[in-house]
């Protein structure tokens, strides 16, 4: 059987990488529908997932994969999708079935600029929304932005250990750039990896939907393990059973599938930053805008312009106390994304008043580049 | 000692559950299906820790709910899909899908051309009644031409699939039509699709007096189950009759029974063919 992690230096597509991250994380199906900018993931996965022991499968559409990637994992796998904003939009219902029912999956998304087919091939920022709450009603979920090829394999695994510990699907949300540059990227000589809570007890004693622990999470059994398990879409008490007139029921379930992602953004919040000292403007952006960013604070600091940049690698849960961080520390932030104002609107509402926020979007397709951030910085400064 | 006969289904059902006693109207066809298909599962002394239900919405769906061991209850129309993963992962495992009409045909149609296409090896039981029952009997895509339902209040203007003839079509590999009426038939199909590698559909076509047939002047329960055996005409003997005489006929049996490459055998071979194992 080939390796599943292929230690060692390469010069890999961020595509590539991330298809590597999911073998290195164990990941035993792949189903996935070719759309552009992520199809490459499934390319790869086509040949590296059989010869290490796993199965791909090229979905019939969206809600197809992400239905089988689903049933698989209650078949005991860790498994992944992969799709691009419009295939986001028609797995939108099954993302809540995953998260009604604490299935871990890994959904990676390459974003590309909309809306509807907009430019297949161009970048895009805009899914930053339609990830965190497109399918109905109340849940949470995590989501992880890369901003490199290397990225793309560490927190592919990153999301996969995620998925596992808190049984919510997790997105890695990429971009057409980091998906389609290609860099170096190390790949370790052995990785941590997460596997999910199993019953710990017969199934004689065994409550199926009991949730213990940090985070408060139930065991999962696989099905076929004689668990008597069941797996409902409806609202549903600890035994499982249909909850339809016990209000108090549901809002104790949604409130903990709410809350298990939600009341834990400060663990899960990972972020980089640098030049901030003494900085007055913060840069904020995550993905590929974030290498722009970076380069310009840089330039300002060699200009002797007091700014400084930040780079959200969690996405959601939103870091609320980081941003309010970075907010106490500068009078402005300036956040620079390839969408109208999403992240923006986050930041400005963790933000809190602290400081004032700003905003330098494009709709996508060109990448902001490091000039003109440095001449917005000058301006605003 | 008094010995208290246990009823045999009683271990397969969930009866402890919030759902029971059972969502179903007086009437309904949908608890005759689900007795033959534990009483399938019955007389193959299937280890029922080994036997997965998947259902998805409607009537039709909430049959898994009821089922005492492992069962997945999904999403409307998209119960072969889950079906299918949970099939691959766990290949010693039978994987029974119920869905209605309107699920496996309209808004599962796709899952349902692909997964008989791909020949996953799964029992899928459809529960024909011609109607959404649930949402109160709008029409679906096998309600005959001309039936009244709460959205066809003057007769349906479509015209209806025959579900046999498009999964056979797709490459399944055991296709059979019964009407609930036909007892023995029914279990013995839902035996051989449980005993067949591959894609094994099983139409039943039910009545759902509540909906369907009181707006379509059907009557009763009883009365439509007698309107199901006296509509029904077995397939050789349909074979000879005219297009005029097979209206409002419902040609029941077997249609394929065939031995095709199963796709869950044949990405472990591919594996196998890489240097993989997938259940090493």
């Amino acid at each position: 059987m080939a390796k599943r992690l292929l230690s060692g230096v390469h010069f890999l597509q961020g595509d590539e990488a991330c298809a590597e991250g999911a073998v290195a994380a164990g990941c035993r199906l792949f189903a996935g529908y070719p759309i552009t900018p992520a199809t490459e993931i499934s390319e790869r996965l086509s040949w590296r997932l059989p010869e290490t022991g796993g199965m791909f499968v090229q979905g019939a559409d969206e809600l197809d994969s992400l239905t089988i990637v689903i049933g698989a994992a209650w078949g005991g796998w860790k498994t992944m999708t992969a799709t691009s904003g419009n295939g986001i939009c028609l797995m939108q219902e099954n993302i809540g079935y995953a998260c009604m029912t604490e299935t871990p999956c890994v959904i990676v998304d390459c974003m590309r600029a909309g809306p509807a087919t907009g430019i297949a091939t161009a970048v895009g920022q805009g899914d930053f929304y339609q990830v965190r709450y497109g399918s109905n009603a109340d849940y949470s979920i995590i989501a992880l932005a890369p901003e490199s090829p290397q990225e793309m394999f560490d927190l592919t695994v990153e999301a996969f250990n995620l998925a596992e510990t808190y049984r919510v699907p997790t997105f890695v949300l990429a971009d057409e750039i980091v998906g389609h540059m290609r860099e170096k990227v190390v790949i370790p000589q052995r990785l941590e990896l997460a596997e999910r809570k199993r019953p710990s007890v017969p199934p004689e004693g065994f409550v199926p939907w009991q949730a213990e622990g940090s985070p408060p999470v139930p065991a999962m059994p696989s099905l076929g393990d004689g668990y008597r398990m069941p797996v409902p879409g409806l609202t549903h008490s600890e035994t499982g059973g249909p909850h339809r007139d016990n209000y108090e029921g549901h809002k104790k379930l949604v409130e903990r599938l709410y809350n298990k992602v939600e009341a834990d953004a400060d663990r899960l919040c990972r972020a980089e930053d640098g030049c901030l000292d003494g900085a007055d403007l913060v840069l904020v952006s995550y993905g590929s805008a974030a290498r722009a960013a970076r380069a310009a604070a840089r330039m300002a600091r060699e200009a002797g312009l007091k700014v400084g940049f930040s780079r959200l690698v969690t996405l959601w849960p939103f870091p609320d106390a980081y941003v309010k961080g970075l907010a106490r520390r500068a009078s402005k932030l300036l956040v620079c994304e390839m969408s109208m104002g999403k992240l923006s609107r986050e930041v400005e509402r963790a933000a809190g008043g602290e400081a004032e926020v700003l905003l330098f979007s494009k709709p996508g397709v060109e990448l902001h580049s490091p000039t003109e951030i440095l001449e917005i910085a000058r301006k605003v400064l | 000692m008094v010995q208290v006969a246990q009823h045999p289904a009683l271990k397969y059902f969930r009866h402890d559950s919030p759902g029971v006693p059972h969502l179903w109207c007086e009437g309904c066809g949908i608890g005759l299906l689900w007795h033959y298909t534990v009483r399938a599962i019955e007389e193959l002394s299937l280890d029922p820790n080994k036997v997965v239900w998947v259902g998805g919405s409607g009537c039709t769906g909430r049959m898994c709910t009821y089922w005492n061991y492992d069962y997945m209850h999904t999403l409307h129309g998209r119960p072969l899909g889950f079906a299918t993963g949970v099939k691959l992962a766990r290949p010693e495992l039978t994987v029974i899908a119920h869905m209605g009409d309107g699920e496996a045909s309209a808004i599962g149609g796709n899952h349902l051309i692909q997964t008989a296409r791909r020949n996953v090896d799964l029992v899928a039981i459809c529960n024909n009644n011609f109607n959404y029952g649930m949402t109160g009997g709008q029409f679906s895509p096998t309600t005959p031409f001309g039936a009244r339902t709460m959205t066809s209040p003057d007769g349906h203007l479509e015209h209806p699939f025959d579900l046999c003839e498009l999964v056979k079509t797709c490459g399944a590999a055991y296709v059979a039509r019964w009407t609930v009426v036909h007892q023995r038939q029914c279990i013995n199909s839902i035996k051989k699709a449980i005993q067949k590698k591959g894609f094994a559909f099983v139409e039943i076509v039910t009545q759902c007096p509540t909906a369907y047939g009181r707006r379509n002047q059907l009557g009763q329960g009883a009365d439509m189950m007698r309107w199901l055996r006296q509509s029904s005409v077995r397939r050789e003997q349909a074979a000879q009759m005219s297009p005029g005489e097979l209206a409002g006929r419902i040609v029941v049996g077997e249609f394929v029974d065939r031995e095709l490459p199963e796709y869950g055998a044949a990405l472990r071979e591919l594996a196998r063919r890489r240097g993989g194992e997938v259940d090493a």
